[in-house]
């Protein structure tokens, strides 16, 4: 029965989006104004159905409700707890059904809390955000039913794969899913903002908070899922620039740019059209994301989606949103111009080129992610990999990070580059030594070296928009824009590192044997079995010392899981504060004399964490501006429930906003 | 400041974005409407086999060299392994081929002897020579990435087409076609 | 990262084609050259060159045997003195492009070179009138 509730409370929701859609555009129209009303009310509830449906799956995998299909095909009873109820987004309908309560909810929550925007605008957005939701619902309802049944139900379910087992599911996908489609938002306001022509400073204020908590979601996802993937695969690499991870980059990208661009908007009532862009872009990538992945088009050998209706089916989605977007922008920007103009030396100046260069990544990720398709329907089939993407990425990147050392010291409209020169002279001498160092301890190519460099004087000059200012008393949405640009630099630094002093070791040892990893001395004391719930492995016990030190044990392990029957291997990782110790067992191999011996991979990462570390460090950052934008926001309404007539009060926290709109 | 006079994009830039979206959704269409073609096909095709000496697999068989393709009769060269599943559907067609009086010679993908030899044994043996490539070494030199995977040789040893996968039941007088045209 | 979710799905809904051997790797498999510059030579390489059966990873992190065939291979190379590069050409000849992760420029492949100038020179254009001239009094 409960499999056919949810079901009922699916069609629920997407009968009341289509309300939503009809209410929200009525309430447009002159004589419509009765409907507005029910539009936000009617969000609410839709975003509650939607989550309840999610929260009866999730139940029905908790329970391994095997007359459920979904269950079937990727539960199993003997799975420990966490992994039946993170199994519940480990699939593509599951997964699915997370992507529109994420999406319900997120409208509920606008509809719920936003106040600020002009109440036509405020509608459209709504409308518009259930439009993108019922096309949603309709690939849900009808082509990806995650509440099917399956007669007879079978005795056990299929299990899920052993790559999947791990504390990453329980959080990556649903962190990320909060970021693509949270952007969603994003998209809707711009649509909302093109119907109603109403594109201004105060578009830009409310679209920020919202885009900035898609933003920190994305950000903590593609971290959260690079670091997943570096332990979880087993050779140590934590970025391929495989066509799934750039689905996840390129939303990324656009919300970075859109986040950066909404400042400019904010403060300075200029780059209007290429804002709203932006907010059309983000959302976009999301779903072109989706549909790469999904639609198995892109994947050679293994199809996501095993039913080609599903591709036709999103490629349907993607055309009528993005297509009806970017058609509705093509009418309307003319008439949204793009506002202020601003020397080439200023804050907007600064702003531009970030907005420019990451667009750029943006586009060479999309092409090259693109690409061997184009080529295929000319008959010829190449490969697009790392050897590309790093270096014709980095031609934008180190640019924009050069700027990024001086544009925050940069005065809104116009600036002299003199004026922020001196300051700069800290950062380069940084750059300089930490260059030096690394070329002096034997790094030679030129983008590890230029990542060493940049990473550390990135870190320093983050720092300097706060001189002169009293440190307790800096605005929190400061200490944002200072954070999250100090952990592009850590990153940076992290991620040069791994290419500059990564050591590796791979050797076939025997049972007592000592082997030399970097400042490491590691010896395989013995390999044992090892049973778990659902598995049993061979586990290596690893005596380790860093040059001479205290002894510690690492147990890698090569399992073998049984529901579905599968074998991978479990990284040990051992983490100083100069780096990590990776350490792989891989399979016994014995001589023809009857010597056994294990494949060990070792590796020891100078500094490689770091990359992970930043990249959290970049959310935090957004998270200390998305708080102080709330705690003005608040304070703001309580300005307005103290009375009608204290207006000047308002009109001067309007004023310090747009002030402190200039640390973002 | 320029008020008056604010920035606007030209015209043809507000449509650029949607023209570059109707090229993509053009260029994912072809690619969900062609067929898709996973293979990765040999490049060796047209060229003569690169030169190899493989020792025998089986004891019931002599291995393998690119000399025993050079007898003017074209042959096929079939890519396997007692490890491969696909491979024991292909083994009655193979079968049939060798019925219909084609040599067939074999490479043994990474394969111990006594697995091979339990695989002939069960799913038989059509094969006249089978050499044992036990680290792919002359897979990789003929371009081929999988097993099964079977090439036509003509009689002075070039490679005249790659078959991808299993052979067919129904494929059969194809490959009997394209062993006649390498003559 | 994703990938491993999506290799590990895709993986659960495509039946394994290639099952798996039970042979010991190839010599050079999961083994560095002795010389570390010759090790370093060939991990460069094997870090460009696609491995043939798996979803969309290199040689240098798959456990797939042909991909440990194909490190043995280049490293055997490597150790005998070619020129990675002559490795990559011997590969090509046998597999085309698409064994490559490091498109060369050629008729098929050229705009990915142009793409990025286009995107600057596109950025340029759109805007040149968007500065006022830096130095000027405001007005």
């Amino acid at each position: 029965m409960l499999p056919e509730i949810g079901l009922g409370l699916l069609w629920l929701a997407a009968a009341l989006a289509g309300l939503q859609l009809l209410a929200g555009g009525l309430s447009l129209s002159a004589n419509g104004g009765g409907m507005a009303g029910i539009v936000r009310p009617v969000a609410i509830v839709q975003g509650i159905l939607a989550a309840a449906a999610l929260g009866i799956l999730i139940w029905l995998f908790v329970q391994t409700d095997l007359s459920v299909k979904l269950v079937a095909e990727n539960s199993h009873s003997a799975k420990p707890l966490m992994y039946k109820i993170a199994g519940t987004w480990g699939n593509h309908e599951g997964s699915m059904l997370l992507w529109v309560t994420v999406m319900g909810l997120g409208g509920a929550f606008v509809a719920a809390v936003e106040r600020r925007l002009p109440e036509p605008t405020m509608m459209a957005t709504l409308a518009g955000q259930a439009f993108v939701s019922l096309g949603f619902y309709a690939f849900l309802l009808f082509a990806s039913n995650p509440f099917a049944r399956l007669y007879p139900a079978p005795e056990d379910g299929n299990g899920l794969n052993p790559l999947l087992q791990d504390p990453g599911l329980a959080f990556h996908p649903p962190t990320l899913y909060l970021g693509y489609v949270g952007l969603s938002i994003a998209f809707s306001f711009a649509i909302g903002a093109l119907i109603t022509r109403q594109v201004g400073p105060d578009f830009a204020r409310a679209m920020r908070p919202w885009v900035l908590g898609a933003w920190i979601f994305l950000t903590v996802g593609i971290t959260a899922g690079s670091y997943w993937a570096y332990y979880v695969l087993g050779w140590g690499g934590w970025w391929f620039w495989d066509p799934v991870e750039n689905a996840s980059l390129m939303p990324w990208l656009a919300a970075t740019a859109l986040l950066h661009s909404c400042s400019v908007l904010a403060a300075r009532n200029a780059l209007r059209a290429w804002t709203v862009m932006l907010g059309v872009v983000a959302f976009s990538m999301s779903m072109v994301g989706t549909f790469l992945v999904r639609s198995g088009i892109l994947t050679s050998v293994h199809a996501f989606a095993v039913d080609p209706r599903r591709g036709g089916f999103i490629l349907a989605l993607l055309a009528i949103y993005i297509g009806g977007a970017l058609l509705l922008f093509a009418l309307r920007a003319a008439t949204v111009t793009e506002g202020e103009r601003f020397a080439i030396i200023s804050r907007e100046g600064a702003l531009v080129f970030n907005n420019v260069m990451l667009s750029s990544i943006l586009g060479i990720t999309l092409i090259g992610t693109l690409y061997p398709l184009f080529t295929e329907a000319m008959g010829t089939k190449v490969s697009v990999g790392p050897p590309y993407f790093t270096p014709v990425s980095a031609m934008f990147a180190v640019p924009m990070f050069v700027v990024l050392l001086f544009g925050p010291m940069l005065r809104w409209r116009r600036d002299k580059f003199s004026r922020v020169s001196g300051v700069l002279a800290l950062p380069l001498v940084v750059a300089l030594i930490a260059g030096g160092w690394a070329f002096g301890a034997g790094v030679r190519h030129v983008l590890p070296l230029l990542g060493l460099a940049l990473g550390p004087a990135l870190v320093v000059a983050s720092v300097l928009p706060l001189r002169g200012r009293s440190v307790l008393r800096a605005p929190l949405s400061l200490w944002g824009m200072v954070i999250a640009h100090a952990g592009i630099g850590v990153a940076l630094f992290g991620m040069a590192s791994d290419s500059a002093f990564t050591v590796e070791k791979l050797v076939a040892a025997k049972v007592g044997e000592v082997q030399q990893v970097g400042p490491w001395s590691i010896r395989l004391a013995e390999v044992a079995p090892i049973a778990g719930p659902n598995w049993t492995a061979m586990e290596g016990v690893l005596k380790a010392r860093y040059d001479g030190g205290a002894e510690v044990t690492l147990r890698p392990q090569s399992r073998t899981f049984w529901a579905p029957l599968q074998t991978n291997a479990v990284s040990a990782l051992k983490g100083r504060w100069n780096g990590q110790l990776y350490t792989v067992l891989g399979d016994e191999t014995v001589s023809d004399k009857g010597e056994s011996r294990w494949q060990l991979r070792l590796w020891w990462k100078p500094y490689v964490p770091l990359i992970w570390i930043g990249g959290l460090l970049v959310a935090l950052g957004g998270g200390l501006a998305l708080l102080s934008r709330v705690a003005q926001d608040l304070k703001r309404r309580l300005a307005r429930a103290k009375g009608g007539h204290r207006r000047d009060e308002v009109a001067a926290l309007v004023k310090t906003d747009a002030a402190k709109g200039d640390a973002a | 400041m320029s008020k008056d006079n604010p920035a606007k994009a030209p015209r043809w830039a507000l449509w650029l974005p949607l023209a570059l979206f109707a090229g993509f959704v053009a260029l994912v269409v072809v690619g969900l409407v062609k067929p898709k073609n996973t293979d990765i096909a040999s490049q060796m095709v047209g060229k003569p086999l690169p030169a190899f000496t493989l020792r025998a697999a089986a004891d019931e068989r002599p291995g393998l060299a690119t000399a025993d393709f050079q007898t003017g009769k074209p042959q096929l060269l079939n890519i396997f392994a007692s490890w491969c599943i696909p491979c024991r559907a292909e083994a009655p067609v193979l079968e049939e081929l060798r019925r219909q009086g084609v040599t067939i010679n074999a490479i043994a993908i990474r394969d111990h002897k006594a697995d091979l030899a339990a695989f002939l044994g069960q799913y038989g043996n059509p094969y006249a020579r089978i050499g044992a490539d036990d680290v792919s070494a002359v897979q990789l030199a003929i371009g081929s990435s999988g097993v099964p995977e079977t090439f036509v040789i003509d009689g002075k040893g070039v490679i005249r087409y790659q078959h991808i996968g299993d052979i067919r039941p129904e494929q059969i007088p194809d490959i009997l076609r394209l062993l006649k045209e390498a003559q | 990262m994703i990938r491993a979710l999506l290799a590990a799905l895709a993986l659960m809904m495509a039946a394994p084609v290639w099952a798996d051997d039970s042979m010991p790797p190839a010599p050079w498999a999961y083994r560095q050259l002795p010389d570390p510059a010759q090790e370093a030579k060939a991990k460069a390489l094997m870090e460009t060159l696609r491995c043939l059966v798996c979803q969309s990873q290199s040689i240098a992190d798959s456990d797939a045997s042909i991909a440990g065939d194909m490190r043995s291979q280049v490293r055997e190379r490597i150790a005998a003195g070619e020129d990675p590069e002559a490795i990559r050409a011997w590969l090509i000849q046998r597999y085309g492009d698409y064994v490559s992760y490091e498109p060369r420029v050629s008729a098929a492949t050229w705009p990915l070179f142009a793409a990025p100038l286009l995107l600057v020179a596109l950025a340029a254009f759109l805007l040149r009138k968007r500065f006022t001239s830096g130095t000027e009094t405001e007005a």
